[in-house]
């Protein structure tokens, strides 16, 4: 699946870098604490966070996540959509917590 | 053996905006002379984190890349202090002295350290008051 299809089935908002939706989701890892995330997260996973600031984005492109979904309503700085942007990493909104994100792509056998 | 490829880089503390500019750098120029996507990742990780150090924990620093005709891989992190009291403590995962700002953003996990010395192949570290040096090789298989 890549991002695209993950948009599609999921009805989640594509907030930044929508020219990137080709990218494979290889899987998903939750986490806030960023060396955490930087030293368990794989490749092509999405990233489920409520981090909304500009180091999330700094993440993401070392980690080579596919993307980042954004849970809970977290409200995004224009400047992180600008560096989203920049990276060509794609932001999406869930609009709902973690666990039900995190449910939600379980249920796509992601 | 001989560099074939240097960088030299600074990072100013507390510049939380731009963290992450350098490691990012470091991973492109070395991708560019096809150093192996597995390679590529454990140095993404242990520059990241030494990176961030040294804008939560120190007074900025500098950054040193040197690539060898032998296939090694250098990376040196020079700060000018205050230094890491107790360095044990420093490299057990889990134990942080983060700011409640570097906390609010997600920094100061605790695994900063132990992250970097588990994904390099070589790990020095010398601190005093003077300042921290930690100085990581890679090997390119």
């Amino acid at each position: 699946m890549n991002v695209q299809e993950l948009i599609e089935k999921t009805g989640w908002t594509c907030i930044a870098a929508k020219e990137h939706l080709d990218r494979t989701v290889g899987g998903a890892y939750c986490g806030d604490l960023l060396s955490w995330v930087m030293g368990n997260g794989e490749p092509e996973q999405a990233w489920i966070t409520v981090q909304v600031h500009m180091n999330v984005i700094a993440v993401a492109v070392l980690r080579e996540f596919s993307c980042i979904v954004i849970a809970d309503n977290a409200s995004v700085p224009e400047e992180v959509l600008a560096r989203a942007e920049e990276e060509g990493i794609p932001l999406l909104e869930s609009g709902i917590p973690v666990f039900e994100t995190a449910k939600k792509l379980v249920e796509l056998g992601i | 053996m001989n560099s074939i490829l240097h960088k030299d880089y600074t990072v100013v503390r507390d510049d939380y905006a731009r963290a992450g500019k350098v490691s990012s750098d470091i991973k492109a120029t070395l991708s560019t002379i096809g150093i192996p996507p597995s390679v590529l990742r454990n140095i993404a990780v242990a520059s990241y984190e030494s990176e961030i150090n040294m804008i939560i924990h120190a007074w900025g620093g500098d950054i040193t890349m040197d690539v060898f005709d032998n296939g090694t891989i250098t990376l040196v992190f020079k700060d000018p202090g205050p230094g890491i009291p107790d360095l044990e403590k420093a490299m057990t995962p889990g134990w942080s002295t983060a700011s409640d700002e570097a906390r609010n953003m997600g920094f100061g996990a605790g695994m900063g350290l132990p992250n970097i010395k588990r994904v390099s192949d070589t790990f020095d570290i010398e601190t005093s008051e003077k300042g921290t040096t930690i100085t990581l090789g890679f090997t390119v298989a």
